[in-house]
């Protein structure tokens, strides 16, 4: 409406005043770019609407993410040489508050869609059959580090117990009151390994004795470390991070 | 209503995939700010006031969300430009020495805006520019997204941690490319209208 009445009006006008119009409007556009600019710097991902597209955008590239991932792509493995020292500590708390778990009195607890759902001791788990890797840990922060786990394949841990393959999600509790939740497909991955050791030592608890999953197809909040309890189920379980909205899927 | 004083300049696809593209790259840009700061990659940090998503994961919400929005529109862009022949026939020819020439003019304060529907060398440069550093972009984002899916990608740009430099100084190379392109449209003021109407005066 108001658009065609600066055109009507504007006909038959000089093209100085004409000229003096476009810029008048230039200027008011300029400034609501600069608003918008401004707008950038406020929580604008605060505002429920946005957020709720935001969200919406995140779960549509769960699925995307989903598509793209290739159970026989793997992620690149390094000589002993590239291992990044000292391997950096990261978790939601630092340090000095790292979790002590007893070894001796540890069990790993599974639940869900499991045949065999009799705990784990450490010894049990330390006698299964053991596999290496060098792999580039990625953080959500944007940094890397490389670094060396060892422990079983979970494909085959997954096989022994007897665990539904075709349930959606693996979900885990921490000792540290931490939680996270993986795809079956990454899970099955060949290079996802539930590990017990880092630089051929036992697992040292700032890297998460007693034992870490080791996902290198996912960013490092993927990783759960003080695995306490699995279980394997077709109900989302979401976890830590996740809930405060960082991307569930976070493959790499 | 059919002016003989007007003539059109901008297609109206031009135009829409601009402004889509404007709007996605000020959310790519601000929100890439916020997820550098999380691990910058050089000694300093952005000013939060310019970022978007106020923290790390809003800022990757952002980030993800907005790209799916960029590279759609640049892909129904690119398509255009090369079918239609718009690239050839605005961004091309370009040689260095025109180039060089329109840029000396520039600098005089004494290149010719007259006719709005033909770029200038230093036009042509730098909407090409923009063009490949967005290409640069999507690709080296989706190494660092992707460094796994994506490893041959990344391989080119020396794994993902080169490929963070790359996306970080071709966005360094973008901004100011299109703050000059800014700068420029505020020292020409006519060409703002232009790119919403997509009408320029005809030269007489």
């Amino acid at each position: 409406m108001k658009k065609r009445t600066m055109e009507t009006s504007l006909a038959g006008h000089s093209p100085r005043l004409i000229r003096s119009v476009e810029r008048r409007l230039f200027l008011r556009q300029g400034l609501s770019l600069g608003a918008l600019a401004m707008l950038s710097g406020c929580n604008l991902t605060d505002d429920e609407s946005v957020q709720k597209v935001l969200t919406r955008m995140s779960r549509w590239n769960d699925r995307a993410q989903g598509w793209l991932f290739s159970q026989s792509k793997l992620a690149p493995e390094f000589p002993e040489t590239a291992i990044t020292k000292p391997f950096p500590f990261n978790a939601f708390y630092s340090e000095d508050e790292v979790t002590i778990v007893d070894g001796k009195s540890y069990r790993l607890e599974l639940s869900g869609l499991i045949r065999d759902k009799k705990p784990w001791t450490l010894p049990e788990l330390y006698a299964l059959p053991q596999t290496s890797q060098i792999t580039r840990h990625i953080c959500v922060e944007g940094w890397s580090a490389i670094g060396k786990w060892s422990g079983v394949r979970f494909s085959d841990f997954l096989a022994r117990i007897g665990a539904d393959t075709t349930a959606k999600y693996i979900g885990f509790e921490c000792a540290d009151d931490y939680s996270t939740s993986i795809d079956m497909a990454t899970a099955l991955h060949p290079q996802t390994l539930l590990t017990f050791r880092f630089a051929d030592e036992i697992l040292p608890p700032k890297y998460g004795f007693p034992m870490k999953l080791r996902i290198p197809t996912k960013l490092g909040f993927k990783n759960p470390k003080h695995i306490m309890t699995m279980d394997v189920t077709n109900e989302y379980p979401g976890g830590y991070w996740e809930d405060q909205g960082y991307n569930w899927f976070s493959g790499s | 209503m059919e002016d003989a004083r007007w003539v059109n300049i901008h297609p109206l696809i031009v135009r829409i995939t601009h402004w889509i593209n404007a709007f996605a790259i000020l959310i790519m840009v601000t929100s890439g700010w916020r997820i550098y700061n999380a691990s910058p990659i050089f000694p300093f940090r952005i000013p939060d006031g310019f970022t978007l998503g106020g923290w790390l994961a809003g800022a990757l919400q952002w980030h993800f969300a907005a790209m799916w929005l960029l590279v759609a529109n640049g892909i129904v862009y690119v398509v255009y430009g090369v079918v239609s022949g718009h690239f050839k026939r605005k961004l091309l020819p370009l040689t260095p020495r025109a180039l060089l020439h329109d840029v000396l003019q520039a600098l005089r304060g004494k290149l010719a805006h007259e006719d709005l529907s033909v770029y200038n060398a230093a036009q042509r440069a730098a909407y090409l520019a923009i063009i490949l550093c967005l290409v640069v972009l999507v690709f080296s984002g989706l190494a660092i997204w992707k460094p796994v899916q994506f490893q041959e990608i990344a391989a080119i740009m020396g794994g993902y941690e080169g490929a963070r430099y790359v996306h970080f100084c071709t966005m360094a190379l973008m901004v100011t490319i299109v703050l000059v392109h800014i700068a420029m449209v505020i020292l020409v003021p006519r060409t703002f209208p232009t790119m919403i109407t997509g009408r320029a005066r005809r030269v007489s």
